[in-house]
C-alpha cells in the first residue's frame, strides 16, 4: 500500500500526444483523408481526368485562383443573402403559424406540401419567370432553406410549458411582454437549430440555381470545368463550395453561442 | 367556521366543468371554502380531486364554471395579479440567472427596479442562495430551483400565495429544508398561503388548517383545524398531536377509499 503510494502514476506525455491535442480531431481526419487520398493516387497511378491528387488540385488552385475566387464570391454572396432572406421570411411567418390556429391550419400544410415539389424540376421554370441574375439564385436558395427555419421556429415557439404561460398571465404580463420575455428566448435554440439546417441547405440551393442557368458562380465553373474534361478545376471548385458551407455553418453556430450563452454554460448531462 | 365577512379568500357554490373527450368532466362541484388574511391553508387530496384547479381557479387563470371567488373582496374573474404562483415544475427562464429570474417579476410589473433587486437579493439570502445570484438554472440543483422560484412569487410582496404542489418533484431531505424555508419566509412576509399537497404530513407541518379533498368529482370532504404551536420545528412531526392529526386523516382517506390496505 505504501509503496504504491510512493509511486505516483506520472501520465506519458510524448511529442504524438501532444501534437495530436493542438489540432482538433475533425482536422485530424481530414489531414488523414488527404495523405490516404495522396497515396492512392499516386501509388495506384490514376490519372487526373479520373482522379486528381490533392497536390494536383492545390496546384490548380495556384494557377487558377483569380478565376476561382471571384466566383466563389458570387456563389457565397447568393448563399448569404439567399439564407438571409429566407430568415426574415420565414421567422415572421413561423411567429403568425404558432400565434394564429387559423394560420396554422391554412398555411402550415401549404408550407410542407410545397416541400414535396422537387427544387431542381421547378428551376427551369423559375429561369424563365426571373431571369438569368440574382433573382432566381435566390428564390431557389430560400424556397430550400425556409422550410427547416420555419418549422424549428413554430416548433421553438410552441415549445413554453403551459406554466410558464401561466407564470406570465400571473405576472399581468401582456401578449407582447409574453414574446419577448417567455416565448421567443425559450424558441431560440430551436430556431437555431433551423439556422444551421438552413445553411447547409442554402450551399445546395446556390449551386442547383447555377447549374440550371447561370453565367458565373462556382456551380458554372464546374459545369464549363466539365465540358472540357478539366476534372482538377471540378474539384477545386467542388473544394471551395464546401469550404463556403463549412464556414457558413460555424458563423452561425458561433453567433449561437454569442446570442444563447446559457445553453453552454454550466454542468453537461454527462457530469452532472 | 370563518363567516364570508372577515375572510379574505372566499369562495362559495363554485364548480367546475371542463369538456373532455368524453363530453363532460366534472372536476370540482359546489366547493365552499372561506379562508381568514394570514392564513396558511392547504388542500390535500388524491390526485385528481381538483385540488389544483381549486388555486387555478383562485388565482384567476382558470374560470369558475359556476359559483363565485372573490379575494380581498375583488371578484376573480381574470389573472389575478396579486397573487404569487408556485408550480410543481420551478418554471425558471433558463436564460436567466437566478438573480434575474426573480427579476422579471419587476421588470413585468415596471415597479422601482432598483428597490426590487434589493429585495431579489435579500429574498434569496434568505433562501441560502447567496454566492448563487449570477448562477444559471442549469447550475442550481432541483431544490436551489425551486427556491429561486419562490422568491420570484415572493418579490412583489403578494398578500396571497399560491402553490401547486411546490415540493412535489423534490427529494425527501430537500423536501424537509424547504418546507422550513417556505414557514420562515411566511412569518417574515405578511400573507394568506393556499397550499395544495398530496403529502399528509406536509399539510399538517405547514399548514393551519388542512381541507380534505375527495375526487370525481372534486369536493370538500372535511377541514380540520392544526392546533401546532409556531414556530414549527421538524421534530413536532413526532409529537403526539402530529400523530394524531395524521392518524385522523388517514382514516379519513380510508374511508373514501383512497387507501386500501388488504393485500
Amino acid at each position: 500500500m505504501s509503496i504504491a503510494a510512493e509511486t505516483p502514476v506520472v501520465p506519458k506525455v510524448n511529442v504524438l500526444n501532444r501534437l495530436l491535442a493542438m489540432v482538433p480531431p475533425a482536422l485530424w481526419s481530414v489531414i488523414v483523408l488527404i495523405i490516404v487520398w495522396e497515396l492512392s493516387v499516386k501509388i495506384g497511378e490514376i490519372p487526373n481526368y479520373i482522379l486528381p491528387a490533392p497536390s494536383a488540385i492545390l496546384a490548380e488552385f495556384g494557377a487558377y485562383w483569380h478565376r476561382l475566387l471571384p466566383n466563389a464570391m458570387v456563389t457565397g454572396g447568393e448563399v448569404v443573402f439567399g439564407f438571409l432572406c429566407a430568415v426574415l421570411i420565414g421567422v415572421p411567418l413561423s411567429v403568425f403559424i404558432a400565434y394564429s390556429r387559423f394560420m396554422e391550419r391554412s398555411v402550415y400544410p401549404l408550407i410542407v406540401a410545397s416541400q414535396t415539389v422537387p427544387k431542381v424540376a421547378i428551376a427551369p421554370l423559375l429561369l424563365t419567370w426571373f431571369g438569368y441574375g440574382l433573382a432566381p439564385k435566390i428564390v431557389i436558395v430560400v424556397l430550400l432553406s425556409f422550410f427547416p427555419i420555419v418549422i424549428n421556429s413554430v416548433m421553438g415557439l410552441k415549445s413554453a410549458p403551459r406554466e410558464m404561460v401561466y407564470l406570465a398571465r400571473s405576472m399581468g404580463a401582456s401578449g407582447w411582454q409574453q414574446f419577448w420575455k417567455f416565448r421567443l428566448p425559450q424558441a431560440l435554440p430551436s430556431m437555431f437549430a433551423g439556422f444551421k439546417l438552413a445553411t447547409v441547405l442554402s450551399v445546395i440551393g446556390a449551386i442547383v440555381a447555377e447549374f440550371i442557368g447561370a453565367d458565373k458562380g462556382l456551380g458554372y465553373l464546374i459545369l464549363v470545368a466539365g465540358s472540357s474534361f478539366n476534372i482538377t478545376r471540378q474539384f477545386a471548385a467542388i473544394i471551395l463550395i464546401t469550404i463556403i458551407g463549412v464556414v457558413f455553418f460555424m458563423v452561425i453556430e458561433r453567433l449561437e453561442r454569442v446570442v444563447i450563452p446559457w445553453r453552454h454554460r454550466g454542468l453537461s448531462e454527462t457530469d452532472a | 367556521m370563518i363567516s364570508a365577512a372577515e375572510s379574505y379568500i372566499s369562495i362559495s357554490g363554485v364548480s367546475k366543468t371542463f369538456n373532455g373527450r368524453q363530453g363532460e368532466v366534472h372536476a370540482l362541484k359546489d366547493i365552499n371554502l372561506n379562508i381568514k388574511p394570514g392564513e396558511f391553508v392547504s388542500v390535500l387530496g388524491p390526485s385528481g380531486c381538483g385540488k389544483s384547479t381549486l388555486m387555478m381557479l383562485v388565482s384567476g387563470l382558470l374560470s369558475v364554471s359556476a359559483g363565485r371567488i372573490t379575494v380581498g373582496k375583488k371578484h376573480i374573474d381574470s389573472p389575478n395579479a396579486d397573487a404569487g404562483i408556485v408550480f410543481q415544475q420551478d418554471v425558471l427562464l433558463e436564460w436567466r440567472s437566478a438573480l434575474q429570474n426573480v427579476m422579471i417579476q419587476a421588470e413585468i410589473r415596471k415597479g422601482d427596479l432598483k428597490q426590487a433587486k434589493e429585495r431579489a437579493l435579500q429574498l434569496l439570502k434568505m433562501v441560502s442562495l447567496n454566492g448563487f445570484e449570477n448562477s444559471y438554472p442549469k447550475e442550481l440543483s432541483g431544490g436551489m430551483r425551486q427556491r429561486v422560484s419562490i422568491c420570484r412569487a415572493l418579490l412583489h410582496r403578494p398578500p396571497l400565495m399560491l402553490m401547486d404542489e411546490p415540493f412535489g418533484a423534490l427529494d425527501a431531505m430537500t423536501r424537509d429544508q424547504l418546507q422550513i424555508d417556505l414557514l420562515r419566509l411566511c412569518a417574515d412576509n405578511d400573507m394568506t398561503v393556499l397550499f395544495i399537497t398530496h403529502s399528509i404530513s406536509e399539510a399538517i407541518f405547514l399548514s393551519d388548517r388542512v381541507v380534505v379533498m375527495s375526487p370525481r368529482p372534486g369536493r370538500i370532504e372535511s377541514i380540520i383545524d392544526i392546533d401546532l404551536p409556531r414556530p414549527r420545528r421538524l421534530a413536532m412531526r413526532e409529537d403526539t398531536r402530529f400523530i394524531e392529526y395524521t392518524r385522523e386523516l388517514t382514516q379519513i382517506f380510508k374511508g373514501l377509499g383512497v387507501f386500501r390496505e388488504e393485500y
